[in-house]
């Protein structure tokens, strides 16, 4: 629906791309591990490795859940914008499609520790 | 049923007023928290500047509430004698 | 009390119609579009203005009569505890964490009420609404000042209180309570109305003011009682014009049932995101405290917002769209919340903590269903970590909902277990939410809110990502105003200064 306004109203979006200094921002989370309280805001080159997300800020960030030393991640599924989706590791974000702001999921099944009995 | 309420800071000069708010009002409960007093009733509460005047010895207008009420919950109609909350449901 | 009654004077219907309605007058050079342009845009219907009425019936004499009385019993009380060390008679430092919250991102609130209702007084058409709405402009400026003045006590020893109007303006969490302002007062004089006058009043300023200020008075902070009791009694004034003007919408006219219940399913969900904030504040940050965010809720929000809508149902209106999510929402989102609070509090200008075994004991009693379940596992572990020398810091920084702000920190309404993930894309950008309730509000007027300034992803745009720079820029002093409360400066002086005064050594 239009704004209710008195006249026109057309607005320019305030997170565009082209406003992050050659970056862009992914985000990503891990499917019932609530020890993070939010998906992670990661701000990186398009031309970034998908392997150097991981290696480098991912696994930094999801060391503190004790279930992290445990990650097999070539086993990690995936889902983008909440569909099943595989990377490729030795290409780029650009290249495996992961558009700015787009947001990715983990999910490991079998790794649990701080996740309520079910 | 629904519940209107009304709530005062606990003072010198509500002590009077709840109490004539619990002599018009048999079915209304009174809650005593930290610093404030709720009062709470089934459907309709009324307020009588007679009774305040009574309990307090002294001329009252009923807009002296203001100065000391918290918050209230319901449709309110007030004029000089009474100030009355209700729930039309 | 040495206020005079008068010998014999107008009655209140005779006096009220001689000072508001009297005031106005039939324009004879300009139409009344023209002096009041913005009046039916929103496409509301009035057909008599003067069929609203303030049920308190309160003219501006009375108003200055009273208002001038709180204002001195107010400044009484700011004296004594100015003079009393009132600072050294709160339960615990951790308490000002919740004042903190307070200033920096609910004082700036009343200020921007006042802004709005200074505006609305001035577009809405009718004498009665006019006066009404001049009084409430009057009202929240004075809320802002003595909230900042009685506060500015603390602001002399203890740290965090010194920016407030840069964390208002800068800081990430309370660009929640700036956003839902900024949103109300960019729409029209009726929508402003239900935004403020309604939603944020009626259904859900008791559950700040009340349980919370009750709550300041169990913690021995009588400054903060005083100016919220104080606030809370013009909002009773303010709660009755909100219904008023709801109901006086819906008599006017049939087609307006539609616009208003719109507007009350938007607003409710906006406000309800706010109070967020507030429930971490009832049921962490109290060292004492009067009752649980869960039990607020019963009182100010079942049973209070369940009499209203079952009172509006004889015009049709039904309770908001989100009114069954946020009820599946009670018992976890001040968990969700401080956890999230604790892991980002590098980046707070206010101190959180890991709740002590006692505090979890009483979480646990409130939270039968989820604290044991879900939380206390996550205390725990993050507990481990601290005793092992390494704090857990969560320096992933959050992902934002588009519309309310927060991060992104709520479960799906029937899986505590999973994050709730909702996007859209318009016009080519992805937008992301916390919730439906924020994405129906986004998707009913995409335009407004794809402006959105979103405090994380401006780091990246305006700081390049380096939080030192970002720290400097909202005025937080690292290492001083933010972490844990537990080694802060604030707890060291409250100790040392309580120590002082309660012994001659």
């Amino acid at each position: 629906m239009p704004v209710t306004a008195i006249k026109e109203y057309v607005a320019v979006p305030r997170d565009q791309v082209a406003n992050f200094h050659g970056k862009q921002l992914v985000y990503v989370s891990w499917d019932r591990h609530l020890l993070f309280a939010a998906p992670f805001l990661i701000c990186l080159p398009p031309e970034t490795p998908f392997r150097e997300l991981v290696e480098g800020p991912l696994k930094a960030l999801v060391s503190p859940d004790p279930d992290a030393a445990a990650i097999d991640w070539q086993r990690v599924e995936w889902l983008k914008s909440n569909q099943p989706w595989t990377p490729d590791f030795d290409a780029s974000l650009a290249a495996n499609g992961i558009g700015h702001k787009d947001q990715l999921r983990m999910c490991t099944a079998g790794l649990n520790s701080l996740a309520p009995a079910a | 049923m629904s519940t209107v309420f009304i709530a005062l800071q606990a003072n010198e000069e509500t002590r009077p007023i709840i109490d004539a708010i619990e002599l018009d009002n048999p079915k209304a409960v009174v809650h005593r928290q930290p610093a404030m007093v709720k009062i709470d009733a089934p459907d309709e509460l009324v307020i009588r500047k007679q009774t305040i005047e009574e309990q307090l010895g002294r001329a009252f207008d009923l807009q002296e509430l203001q100065i000391n009420l918290i918050t209230l919950s319901g449709n309110v109609d007030e004029d000089d004698e009474t100030l009355t909350l209700r729930w039309n449901s | 009390m040495d206020m005079k009654v008068d010998k014999k004077k107008l009655n209140l219907k005779d006096k009220y119609k001689l000072l508001t309605r009297d005031l106005g007058w039939e324009p004879s050079y300009h139409s009344k579009d023209e002096i009041y342009p913005y009046v039916k845009y929103e496409g509301l219907k009035v057909h008599d203005w003067d069929k609203w009425e303030d049920p308190f019936r309160l003219t501006m004499d009375a108003y200055w009569k009273y208002q001038a009385e709180k204002e001195r019993k107010f400044y009484a009380i700011i004296d004594a505890h100015t003079q009393n060390n009132g600072h050294l008679n709160i339960t615990d430092a951790r308490y000002l964490t919740a004042l903190k919250i307070f200033l920096q991102a609910i004082s700036p609130g009343e200020y921007a009420a006042h802004r709005g209702f200074a505006r609305v007084g001035r577009e809405f058409a009718g004498v009665g609404t006019q006066v009404a709405c001049q009084m409430q402009a009057i009202d929240e400026i004075r809320h802002a000042q003595t909230q900042i003045h009685a506060m500015s006590n603390y602001n002399r020893y203890y740290n965090g209180f010194h920016a407030f109007a840069d964390a208002r303006d800068r800081i990430w969490y309370t660009s929640v309570a700036r956003s839902f302002f900024d949103d109300a007062m960019a729409a029209g004089p009726f929508e402003f109305m239900i935004a403020i006058g309604f939603s944020f009043e009626y259904v859900l300023t008791n559950l700040l003011f009340v349980p919370f200020m009750s709550g300041a008075a169990y913690n021995g902070d009588m400054a903060t009682v005083t100016f919220g009791f104080s606030a809370q009694s013009d909002e009773a004034r303010h709660m009755t014009l909100g219904l008023e003007c709801i109901k006086f919408m819906l008599e006017q006219d049939p087609d307006n049932l539609p616009i208003v219940q719109e507007w009350i399913d938007k607003w409710f969900w906006r406000g309800f995101r706010v109070l967020g904030l507030v429930s971490t504040m009832m049921d962490y940050m109290l060292p004492k405290r009067v009752m649980s965010w869960r039990e607020a809720w019963e009182i100010y929000g079942v049973e209070n917002g369940g009499a209203l809508f079952r009172d509006l149902a004889r015009y049709g209106i039904r309770p908001p769209k989100g009114w069954d999510d946020a009820e599946k929402a009670i018992d976890h989102m001040s968990h969700q919340l401080m956890l999230g609070l604790y892991q980002w509090s590098f980046g707070t200008a206010f101190h959180s903590w890991i709740p002590s075994d006692e505090d979890m004991d009483w979480l646990s009693a409130k939270y039968p269903a989820t604290f044991d379940k879900h939380y206390r596992p996550r205390w725990n572990h993050i507990k481990k970590l601290a005793a092992a020398g390494t704090p857990y810091k969560n320096f992933g920084l959050a992902k934002l909902c588009q519309c309310c702000q927060l991060p992104i920190v709520f479960t799906e309404p029937d899986d505590p277990t999973m994050l709730c993930n909702r996007e859209t894309t318009y016009k080519g950008e992805k937008y992301h939410f916390c919730s439906d309730g924020c994405r129906d509000v986004f998707e009913r007027e995409p335009e407004k809110y794809i402006q959105a300034w979103l405090p994380m992803p401006a780091l990246f745009q305006e700081q390049q990502g380096d939080i030192g720079a970002w720290m400097a820029w909202v005025s937080l002093g690292d290492g001083v105003d933010n972490g844990d409360y537990a080694g802060s400066a604030d707890q060291r002086n409250f100790q040392q200064w309580r120590g002082l005064a309660t012994s001659n050594q």
